[in-house]
Order: C-alpha cells, then structure tokens, then sequence
C-alpha cells in the first residue's frame, strides 16, 4: 500500500451502517474518510472527491453510475469495493479472481473491513499491472511487425542490407524525435499511397 | 439490517427432488416470464425450484451471473455480449439463449423540454420522424442561445435504451455524443433527477415511463417499438459454461418460460399478471400503471387519454422468444457505432454466437412451439406480417421495421456502420 494516506469514499444511502464502515476504516488507522449519502449528483460528487479508492453498497441502483463514469472518463478506474450485509456463501477471492472487485458478503463487521480493503486494492492493483503489461506487450509486437515490414521495403527499393534499413529508421526517428515505429508506420503509408 | 435482496420462494427448492435454480431480475415489467413460470407453476411443472433474487443494478446482475450467485438472470439484450467479448468489464464468456420479449421501452421528456416541442410543431403521438424534428428543432435553438446541452438519462451503457435513444436522436440529426450530453442513471431516480431539473428525459422500461407521466414528470415522446417495431429486449443470459454442464436444465427452463411467457402474452391473463407483478416483492407498484405496458393503452402525458400503441411489449408473438442471431449482430453494430468497441470480423462473429438459436431449437423441439428455419434475418425488411420458412411449414412474423426505412443485413454488418 501506498504511504501517502488513503482516499477512502464511501458511498452509502443508510447512514447508520455508513458510519459502521466509517469507524471500522478509521480503526483501521484509515483517516481520509469521504462520506457520501445523498445520491443526487452522485457523479460530480465523485469527481469532486477524487477518490483511491471507493466503498458502495452491492444494493445501491448507482453501481451502474460507476461502471459508466469509470467507461468515459479518462481517469483511471478507482478499486471498487462492494458490499451488502447479508450471509451469503459467496467466496470474496472468487469474486477478485474474477476481476470484480470486492464483495464483501457474510454480514458486515466493523473488524472486516480492513483487510478485504487491502485485499482489494492489491488484487485491482496486481490486475491492472497485468493488464497494462498485456497492453505494452501488443504493442511492442505490433511494432516490430510494423519495423520489420519498413526495413523490408527500404531494402528493396534501396538495395541496402537489413541492418542498414534499420540504421536509417533508427537515424530518421531521432532526428525527428519520433519512435522508430513511427516512422517506419509513415514510410509504410506513403508507400501504399504511392504505389 | 437486513438487506433487500430477496430470495422469493428459496425455501420451496428441492424438497420434493426437484432442480434447485436462482434467477436473477430487476423490478422491470418485462421480467414477466420469470415471475409467471414460478407463480404459474410452469417452472414446477419442468421439475424446476425457481428462485427469484430481485437486483438493484444491472452490474449486480451481471457480476452474479459471473460469479455463479446467479444460474441464469433478466438480462439487458446488449450484456452478454459486452460480457463475451470483455468490454466495459472483465471477459467472462455468456450465452443468451431466450429472448424474454421484443419492445417495451419509451423515451419520456420533461414537460419543459416537450412544451417547446410543441411550439416546434410536435404533437402528442406523433411517429417518431415527427418527433425526432421538433426535439432537434429545441436543441438547436438551445445552443443559439448558448445554453448548455439538454441532459438524457439511459439505464446502462450496454443497453438497448441507449442504442434505441442514440439511433432516434442520430435520426432526427442531433448527435448524441456532441449536442446533448446522455448519462446512466438507475431508473428509480430518474422522475426525481426529471423534477429536480438534473436530467432533461431519459429512455427505460416500464413502468419508468409511466410513472412519470403519472407524476407529471414527463411525456412519453417515442416508444420503442415505434423506433423498431419488433426491437429486441431482454434476454435470459447464462455463463457460457451453463450450457455444458447442465444442458437438461436449461433446455427444462427454456421449455418454463416458453410456456410462461406465452400466458403472458394473452390478453385475457393481462388482469391476473399485472396483480402478480404489482406484489411489493416483485415490481412494488401500482397494478393500474403496469396494466399500461401489457395492454400497450399508453398515457403518454399526464391528464391525455390512453392510446393504443401497436406491439408496445411483445412476450410470445412474432417468435418474439426466439435468439435471432441478427439481433445480436445489431447490438454489436451499435457497439462499433458509438464507439463502444472497434470492428473486427472475429468479433463480429463472437459477438453473433452470444445468441444461441441451437440451444433454443434443442430445448423447445419436442413442443407444440413453432422453430423459425433460420437463425439471422434481414431486420427491418418486414413491412407487413409476413409468413417465414418454419418447422412446420410457415410461420407469420409481424411487420419489423425500423421507423426510418434502413435495412439491418447481418452478412453486410460494415456496410450497414458506415452507412450512417
């Protein structure tokens, strides 16, 4: 977890069980504590409180709210922790597995709601890693075969060696201060408009 | 606390050995079937325990879905599709095999918004062409007097209500993302963020709308059946790997709901039906204001009289369980459309086999029910009722159109995008 404090945003219509939350956190030794319990405007209250992390109710009808908000906004998605306090068999770690962030289910407990918190954001955190590493992956793929069709055509229209295209994409991106792939994406296109 | 969710009929299952299920709904007219196969004994008579858990969000329905809370549940059209093919969410591969009916959804404006329609030419009842004209006429003069853009509320991003409210305003020349500004919103909240001047109209199922013309909240401007008669709705949604493991008891609850929502159809049942949705744990509303949706008698403004709107919520007619193929081709096409997700023919064909005809035909082929032959069909083409290629011969399907004329080729999906 991070050292700076905690942004917690709880998310809560009933605010006798917000405060239950509220002082379960705050034992936690969590200090930064947004409560909200008026659902009018719920989406400029969000982005007002800007979040680490937010807390609602599995019942509460804005749960679709979120999901959109986390769609169009170009912020980053926030670790979303749900719950509902009713027993139910549910597997919390199942529900994380899965990449739904926590439910926290088999009744609501002031003591348990730190460590599903931590678990929560660990497993957000250790998911969007993975993601973003997938991204960069693909893209670093998708640029090689980009470089490799580029060096391919210079080799062919100049009759230079391979690590000679190479060089000459590499010499034509720094001087442009571009990505190599870049370039190589360009001379592909004017080559298609050209031929 | 006790929290709301409730496990209506949990006790009964598998005491006499019959199939324990758990089925998830919102409180929505259209999860009819589901409510009618338990309460009519239709699910019993399969020698399934249904239990119905009522849901507050669609995200709700769909995590529980995900997570096997739910076997099955009331799903918007567009979910399993989003859920397969992984956008908005984590990829969890679903599969749709009922439709749970065609229709019932409205686009209702505040009485503000309407009030200005109305000295741009709209009159009540008017097609949606009509329409379309006179709102795009009020946005217009709204930002010449430079005020913000109107707000529309819609219940889900991957919902038919935004596509059906996207293609209306897209239509009528008002873009959806640049001259009004749509947002979700729960239905519940919608007449309140209507009074409270949050939101300017929004696009839901019933009883939403008429709630609203109830309050004096708003007046309904289109239906959806108006927009695209026979559009499809709600399906059932299952977790890909249901059907795998158990094929009997899904094709037993296809069979339930077939029956179910064939009594739900008939006219004759529509009194008894709106009691048993009006009970607090299903719907919790007024008997009177859900008879609207099924009759399809709407009042579109507060104090009108009703009017009759042909196909407004179909159950049972017009193969209207039937998973057609194209219909999730053209959610996936909406999807591309906005921007939602780009187009790739694999997707395409993801996208496409969500909708599970086989699995519909497997269940229901021992029954009295009529199969369509084909699982795709030219939407839209349908001008009058028309007899199509069936099992036992022909069978009629009713007119389909869209209210502007395009056709839906699902083998011309990227023609049919860039064509707008």
């Amino acid at each position: 977890m991070k050292d700076a404090p905690l942004h917690i945003l709880l998310i809560d219509d009933d605010s006798v069980r917000a405060s239950v939350i509220d002082e379960g956190l705050r034992e936690a030794g969590h200090s930064r504590i947004t409560v909200i319990t008026d659902m009018r405007q719920l989406l400029r209250q969000i982005v007002e409180a800007d979040p680490d992390v937010i807390f609602i109710d599995l019942e509460n009808p804005n749960r679709d709210v979120l999901e959109q908000m986390f769609q169009v906004s170009r912020s980053v998605p926030k670790p979303v922790v749900m719950f509902v306090d009713q027993s139910d068999k549910a597997s919390t770690e199942a529900a994380i597995d899965a990449g739904v962030s926590a439910y926290v289910v088999d009744g609501l407990r002031k003591e348990r709601v730190k460590p599903i918190l931590d678990m929560a954001i660990s497993r957000f955190n250790a998911f969007h890693r993975l993601r973003e590493e997938l991204h960069r992956t693909r893209q670093a793929l998708e640029d090689r075969k980009i470089i490799d069709k580029a060096k391919g055509i210079l080799m062919k229209s100049r009759g230079i060696s391979e690590e000679e295209a190479y060089a000459l994409l590499r010499r034509t991106a720094m001087n442009e201060s571009r990505r190599v792939a870049d370039v190589a994406r360009s001379l592909i296109t004017a080559v298609r408009l050209l031929s | 606390m006790q929290a709301d969710i409730e496990r209506i009929g949990a006790r009964d299952a598998s005491e006499d050995g019959s199939t324990p299920l758990t089925l998830g709904f919102i409180p929505l007219v259209d999860a009819a079937p589901l409510i009618v196969a338990k309460e009519k004994g239709f699910a019993a008579a399969e020698g399934l325990a249904l239990a119905l858990a009522r849901e507050t969000s669609w995200a709700n329905i769909r995590d529980r879905v995900m997570l096997a809370h739910f076997d099955a549940a009331h799903m918007l059209g567009p979910m399993p599709i989003a859920s397969t093919l992984g956008i908005g969410h984590v990829a969890v591969p679903m599969i749709a095999p009922f439709s749970l009916g065609l229709g019932g959804n409205a686009i209702t404006l505040s009485p503000a918004v309407y009030e200005a329609m109305e000295a741009a030419g709209a009159e009540l009842g008017a097609g949606p062409a009509a329409m379309g004209r006179a709102f795009a006429a009020v946005v217009a003069r709204g930002r010449e007097a430079g005020r913000g853009p109107l707000t529309l509320a819609v219940v889900h991003p991957f919902s038919g209500h935004n596509y059906e409210l996207r293609y209306w305003l897209a239509s009528s020349g008002i873009d959806p993302d640049r001259d009004v500004r749509i947002i979700v919103l729960p239905p519940p909240f919608m007449v309140d963020a209507v009074l409270e001047r949050q939101i300017d109209g929004f696009c839901v199922g019933e009883p939403w709308n008429s709630l609203a013309v109830e309050a004096g909240a708003g007046v309904i401007v289109a239906t959806k059946s108006a927009l695209w008669r026979q559009g499809p709705e709600k399906v059932l949604g299952f977790r890909a790997d249901f059907a795998e493991r158990s094929p009997e008891t899904l094709a037993a609850l296809l069979r339930a709901l077939s029956k179910a929502a064939a009594w739900a159809g008939h006219a004759a049942n529509h009194a008894e039906l709106s009691l048993i949705l009006a009970a607090p744990a299903y719907l919790g509303t007024s008997a009177r204001i859900i008879a609207r949706a099924l009759s399809g008698s709407l009042v579109r403004k507060s104090g009108s009289p009703p009017s009759l709107v042909p196909d407004f919520l179909v159950f049972h007619d017009h193969a209207a369980n039937f998973p057609w193929q194209s219909h999730a081709l053209w959610f996936y096409s909406q999807m591309v459309r906005w921007g939602q997700v780009p187009y790739a023919p694999g997707l395409a064909d993801t996208a496409r086999r969500v909708y599970r005809p086989d699995l519909y035909r497997a269940a229901l082929a021992g029954t009295g029910i009529d199969l369509p032959r084909a699982s795709a069909k030219v939407e839209g083409a349908l001008k009058t009722a028309t007899p199509v290629a069936s099992r036992n011969g022909a069978m009629i399907l009713g007119p389909d159109g869209f209210f502007d004329g395009r056709l839906f080729d699902p083998d011309e999906i990227e023609a049919y995008i860039a064509s707008f």
